[in-house]
């Protein structure tokens, strides 16, 4: 009965289906949406503001309004995401109240998008007095990813071998340019790696910007970051549910190009990162 | 002269007890010879000359530890780093060029000046004997370089901060016989400007380079003394069962 290499096959059998069962759906979708939405894409749709209430037009708006969420939530995440790694990392000592804020900033990645909606809602619209506007849905989506880029940034800065460490601080560096100069440079990868995922988040989320900044109808280019705007996961929602008859095509089209996006902004940093890692000489 | 005065020096590394009242004094331009068993102390020892031991959270320490008639921690500690350089057990090029490699630590100290670290990075590659093998490639990155290339190439950039002292741990161990008689060469030629301590496995290397010698064992000091006399007639029993082979 005990045969090892029939064990093996069943093993990588189950190895395999398993694999199988995540990547069919997931190609489902992406063949779906692309076989839907395909039709809808012509010039008019992704430079033209909407007309007839949504029905019919473009999206240039929402496609505008999402970009710049995302770059807003990522100036504003990234940099001091980057900081509150870099001081866990490398200066935070390894005791009971550093560990509790380790384990908290870990288990803020989990919490639901709509709290931090909430949370944008009660602190920058109405106690801040930003109102509904860019600024505070690009803040607000900042914060919901802060603990995704603090988290795979303190990664990789503790992926840098201890020893490189060791070598800039016998040479008499010190701790600083030891973390700027030898540190940093080799964490590139993967902290962008964080940013990646966190620019996906930001561009896919609907609760967070539903309270802050997203207009159910502006058929204008936002002017300041005080403007309302547009954004296409709420575009997609409003189209999908709020509006009666809406063209399928219309929906599926808007979901393509919110799709694309997010692989557009991936794909630029994954070039970055590649450059980085080609650089990486160990 | 006197570089280094330990008197009763005692550390831990939390509940270890990792050094037990080391007395050692470390002259100018000596090459002092450090063996013993793993997990005698001298990797311990040798760290705690230019305070790396600091590094580690839960380390202690008594006693007192003088460089120059300074109490060590009294010394800005980039400062001490920068007077007391150090090489490690494995080559560890940064991973950087070998030009980079050699000039990071010059660069660090404040000097801007192109020409003069280009000249310091040429200085410290002749004298690692690393110069001929490698100007014709300075901007290749360090890891393309062989195992005993990387570690002359660690002597370089350590002599390139123009230290004082240089402590060297167990800097053969990964090399091959011509390798290491390479760098045991550039040690011996080093040692007219610059006060080392070795610390090695090999107790032949110890026997070949170094003046004096002490013996570590489970942390104390068992015995120091002239090479020859610790290789000829020690005083400890311990000490000439450790240097005949018997145990470690």
């Amino acid at each position: 009965m005990h045969n090892p290499q029939r064990s093996q096959k069943i093993a990588f059998f189950l190895l395999f289906l398993a694999t199988l069962l995540i990547v069919i759906p997931v190609g489902l979708i992406v063949v779906i949406i692309i076989q839907k939405g395909l039709p809808a894409i012509n010039w008019q749709f992704l430079s033209d503001i909407p007309r007839q209430g949504m029905r019919a037009g473009g999206i240039f708006p929402a496609i505008i309004g999402t970009l710049y969420l995302v770059i807003g939530a990522i100036i504003f995440a990234l940099p001091i995401g980057l900081l509150a790694a870099i001081y866990l990392s490398e200066y935070a000592k390894d005791n009971i109240i550093n560990r509790i804020i380790r384990l908290a900033i870990v288990n803020l990645s989990g919490v639901p998008s709509v709290v931090y909606g909430l949370f944008g809602l009660a602190l920058f619209v109405v106690f801040l007095k930003f109102g509904a506007s860019i600024l505070s849905g690009s803040l607000t989506l900042g914060i919901m990813i802060l603990p995704i880029i603090i988290t795979t940034s303190r990664e990789a800065l503790e992926s840098v071998p201890q020893s490189f460490r060791e070598v800039s601080l016998s040479l008499g560096a010190s701790k600083w340019q030891t973390i700027r100069h030898i540190v940093l440079p080799n964490a590139i990868p993967g902290i962008l790696t964080g940013t990646i995922l966190g620019l996906g988040r930001a561009a896919g989320e609907t609760a967070p910007i539903l309270f802050t900044v997203a207009a159910f109808y502006l058929p204008r280019l936002p002017k300041s970051i005080f403007d309302q705007a547009m954004a296409l996961p709420y575009h997609l929602y409003v189209i999908s549910t709020q509006v009666p008859n809406v063209d399928e095509k219309v929906r599926y089209g808007t979901a393509l190009v919110l799709l694309f996006l997010v692989l557009f902004m991936n794909l630029i940093a994954i070039i970055i990162r590649y450059n980085f890692r080609k650089k990486k000489k160990w | 002269m006197v570089k280094f005065s330990v008197k009763d020096l005692n550390i831990w590394f939390g509940q270890i007890h990792a050094l037990k009242s080391v007395n050692i004094e470390v002259e100018a331009n000596e090459i002092l010879s450090v063996i013993g068993p793993s997990n005698s102390g001298k990797t311990s020892f040798l760290r705690m000359l230019n305070r790396l031991n600091d590094l580690y959270p839960n380390f202690k320490m008594s006693g007192s530890l003088e460089f120059d008639n300074k109490d060590i921690r009294k010394i800005d500690i980039e400062s001490l780093r920068k007077r007391v350089g150090m090489v490690f057990a494995l080559p560890l090029p940064l991973p950087l060029s070998i030009f980079e490699n050699v000039s990071y630590g010059v660069k660090m100290h404040g000097i801007k000046n192109r020409n003069k670290i280009s000249e310091i990075v040429e200085r410290s590659l002749k004298q690692a004997y690393l110069w001929d093998e490698v100007k014709d490639r300075l901007s290749v990155t360090a890891f393309k370089l062989s195992g005993g290339q990387q570690q002359r190439l660690c002597i370089a950039r350590t002599l390139a901060v123009e230290p004082e002292v240089i402590l060297f741990d167990e800097p053969c161990s990964g090399l091959d016989p011509i390798s290491t008689a390479k760098v045991e060469e550039a040690m011996l030629k080093l040692k007219k400007d610059y006060t080392i301590v070795l610390v090695t496995n090999n107790v032949k290397q110890a026997a070949r380079v170094g003046d004096r010698t002490a013996f570590f064992l489970s942390g104390e000091l068992v015995e120091l003394d002239k090479t020859e006399k610790i290789f000829t007639a020690p005083n400890d029993q311990r000490t000439d069962g450790y240097i005949r082979g018997k145990f470690g």
